[in-house]
């Protein structure tokens, strides 16, 4: 140790990869693992009941209320809750998020599919297509701009979160906020925001350039307009 | 906006019609300084509106919009008393006085408890209408207040306008892009070309028959000399009343073409010499209160050629033939 | 089902204890000292972020603000800032915690309000302005109850967030039903923490309650067209 408190860097590079399970490499492949899991659950869990709640109707104001109840639920008495059932895992965590996520991602979905324009569906049909071919090649296309949407808003936010699983053990770059609390010293508190915030533009990013690519006639109609 | 310089008559209609980008909207915007003019001069009863503070100057001005514009907030009633209620009326005369209005504009009080929301585009507009007139101001702008509505409604809030109109005389500027109804709408009306310049301010019969020049003229669109019969009266339409028959006739006749009455004195069919077991449609228009156009309408849609002149009550008064026609049209287009 | 029966027991023990209703790690004291808290930075952050939502969202200037908070806000790790801000301040006082509370509640608040007033019918504004009303009475007359789903949306959603906030806020000291759960699982008292977990989900829902209630009561029937068409 030398003089003084270490600075910032100093302090990144000593436990960037100590070899340990709470070097920041480590905390920052689990937190990123906590958060992509609970995402790519989230789209899945959304598309099927998104479709089916804008096909049959009737469906869409339960499920929106209860997503709307399940999106209240503070964090971390969820995830002390889920203890019982899954122990001290990272799953505790994990389950949680992609339940927050599905309560994003549904209304997301059903909305997608309701810009969908009337006419551009009936002609779908007028033309021959099967429903299930309408779905994939026109509706669906057609809805992911939203859909991309809300998986930007779940994804920069279910990063976030995962460092609430610190108060359990469970939260990836998290552990650096209650490290830093315990024996009372910033570095690690300023790396872990740092590093949260840079996961989660990165995400961001990603997400943004999925969309141009996913959906190139959305970008190209700004640009004649 | 360039050069842009009319007035607009006390009491009357005077309709700004062009393309888009005209600058129509904005000429109209200007009036109640929603823009500001950066030059020139709007007189209001001689006082330019430039010096008058904005707000108070709008409340003097009644405006109708498009979409009508209504609060989605507050009970139709309310928004009628929109600007008596900013002038310090009390609420109950503010609320009897937008009542009165409902009415006026040919409203169900009935909805006056009701949101917007709840009533049709038609009765909207209505309501638009009503709440421009709640505090009786002198002079109304309406910037194509009627073109959102499908063109059966559209035709009946413009006679409301018209009946209104006869009722209240307000000196009234009214934007559109649509010809006819400036044509129907207007006392006077200023065609304007991209750019904003004026490009001719006439009656709309002097519009018809005279347009300043090929942007006027092609503006105008197609059948301009039969829409100008619109404005020819038919007063002095000379009428034949030797060419009735009553119904069971079955005399003959130096005529090729009778009219059939029966014991009431209204039309039943032409009888055509050629074929007199067969009667055959006629038309009608009342002379005087009908324009020419209809009455040129009325023979079209009869295979004799004449059209039947009919009282307020549907009965013959006579019957225009042809050659009656003809020399009411020369006469109108000589002018 | 074994961790049912143990979840039932742990809330009997918790709920059953005359102890945990007394005192000042009582039931009644932490459940006011969490409205307490919560409320106070609820108030707080709409303080702020109405009148800026109103202000930007009228004038259009300031825009930049908006999207800018409303990107980096979601992006922020709450307990990364609780933790900051007490180093930063010590834990003297309740303030060091309140302040990160506010400043995560502030941009739901100042978006949606922005949102709201952005996102009238542009048609309303000029008649509103057409007849005559000043910038003023367009904005509270017109403007205010028009956008008024949208800004107690998300005064909603700010107070979810400062809920669950609160909570986590008892990692850094701060009282609330935070406080059984962080406590509890210090000292492996699973009663405490499932009962202070149960404690605070039907607080949170009953908060998202009082908020539908409230936008129920508040909104004009003829915005939220709650009556049918004719």
């Amino acid at each position: 140790m030398g003089d003084g408190p270490p600075s910032l860097w100093e302090w990144f590079g000593r436990n960037w990869d100590t070899g340990r399970a709470d070097s920041i490499r480590n905390l920052l492949t689990d937190h990123i693992t906590m958060s992509v899991v609970p995402i790519v659950l989230a789209l899945v869990v959304a598309l099927p009941l998104g479709l089916a709640c804008a096909r049959w109707r009737w469906l869409y104001q339960p499920t929106s209320g209860l997503m709307n109840v399940v999106y209240a639920l503070p964090s971390l008495p969820v995830f002390m809750l889920m203890i019982s059932v899954t122990g001290l895992s990272q799953t505790t965590v994990i389950v949680p998020l992609a339940f927050y996520g599905a309560a994003v991602l549904i209304p997301a979905v059903v909305d997608g599919l309701d810009a969908v324009p009337d006419h551009v569906r009936q002609s779908a049909v007028a033309m021959g297509f099967t429903p299930l071919r309408r779905l994939l090649a026109v509706e669906l296309p057609l809805a992911a701009p939203v859909v991309l949407a809300g998986l930007r808003v779940v994804a920069v936010s279910s990063i976030s979160l995962v460092s609430v699983g610190a108060l359990i053990g469970q939260g990836g770059l998290g552990g650096l906020f209650t490290r830093a609390y315990q024996n009372p010293f910033m570095p690690p508190v300023i790396v872990g925001i740092a590093l949260i915030i840079a996961l989660a533009l990165i995400a961001d990013a990603l997400l943004v350039l999925a969309q141009r690519l996913l959906t190139p006639w959305v970008r190209a109609r700004k640009g004649t307009s | 906006m360039d050069d842009l310089s009319f007035e607009a008559p006390t009491g009357e209609i005077t309709v700004l019609v062009g393309p888009s980008g005209c600058g129509k909207t904005t000429s109209l915007r200007m009036i109640n300084r929603m823009i500001d003019a950066s030059e020139g001069r709007i007189l209001l009863d001689g006082v330019p509106v430039q010096g008058i503070d904005p707000p108070t100057l709008r409340r003097g001005i009644g405006y109708v919009i498009q979409q009508a514009g209504l609060f989605p907030h507050r009970k139709i009633v309310d928004n009628v008393a929109t600007v008596p209620y900013l002038l310090g009326w009390d609420r109950k005369k503010a609320r009897t006085r937008a009542m009165e209005l409902l009415e006026r504009v040919g409203l169900d009080p009935a909805l006056a408890g009701r949101y917007p929301f709840q009533l049709s585009g038609g009765q909207q507009q209505r309501v638009g209408v009503a709440r421009a007139l709640a505090a009786d101001p002198p002079v109304l702008l309406m910037d194509e207040p009627f073109s959102a509505v499908d063109p059966i409604v559209r035709t009946s809030l413009q006679d409301e306008l018209l009946r209104l109109q006869s009722e209240l005389n307000k000196t009234i500027v009214f934007v559109t892009h649509d010809i006819d109804e400036a044509i129907k709408l207007g006392d006077r009306v200023a065609v304007l070309r991209v750019g904003g310049r004026l490009a001719q301010l006439a009656e709309p019969k002097t519009l018809l028959a005279e347009p300043a020049d090929d942007f006027v003229r092609e503006f105008l669109g197609h059948d301009r000399g039969i829409r100008r019969l619109q404005f020819v009266s038919t007063a002095g339409l000379r009428l034949r009343t030797d060419l009735t028959a009553p119904e069971g006739f079955s005399g003959d006749s130096p005529e090729p073409w009778l009219l059939v009455v029966d014991g009431e004195g209204r039309p039943v069919g032409w009888r055509s010499a050629a074929r007199p077991g067969e009667l055959e449609p006629y038309g009608t228009f009342v002379p005087g209160r009908d324009s020419m156009r209809a009455a040129l309408d009325a023979a079209l849609l009869s295979p004799s050629g004449c059209s039947v002149a009919v009282d307020e009550q549907g009965r013959v008064v006579g019957v225009a033939t042809r050659n009656a026609l003809d020399l009411a049209l020369a006469e109108a287009a000589d002018g | 089902m074994s961790w049912v029966e143990a979840f039932l027991n742990w809330l009997v023990q918790f709920f059953g204890d005359p102890a945990n209703w007394t005192g000042p790690d009582g039931i009644p004291t932490r459940l006011l000292e969490h409205l307490q808290f919560s409320a106070l930075a609820l108030v707080l952050a709409a303080l702020v972020a109405v009148p800026l939502g109103l202000a930007i969202g009228h004038t259009g200037r300031g825009e930049v603000l908006v999207v800018v908070t409303a990107n980096l806000a979601r992006a922020l790790p709450t307990l990364g800032l609780l933790v900051m801000f007490v180093l930063l301040l010590g834990a003297s006082s309740i303030w060091p915690v309140i302040i990160p509370l506010v400043l995560l509640a502030i941009p739901p608040i100042l978006v949606n309000t922005y949102e709201g007033i952005r996102g009238v019918d542009p048609d309303l504004r000029d008649a509103a302005y057409g007849m005559g009303l000043r910038g003023g009475q367009v904005l509270g007359r017109v403007l205010v109850p028009v956008a008024l789903p949208l800004i107690l949306l998300g005064c909603r959603l700010s107070a979810i967030q400062v809920v669950a906030t609160t909570t986590v806020a008892a990692y850094t000291g701060l009282g609330g039903l935070g406080r059984y759960v962080i406590d509890g699982f210090a000292t492996q008292d699973y009663a405490s923490v499932v009962g202070g977990s149960v404690l605070i989900v039907l607080f949170a829902l009953f908060v998202q309650f009082g908020f539908a209630l409230a936008q129920r009561v508040t909104v004009s029937p003829g915005v939220s067209r709650r009556l049918k068409v004719r």
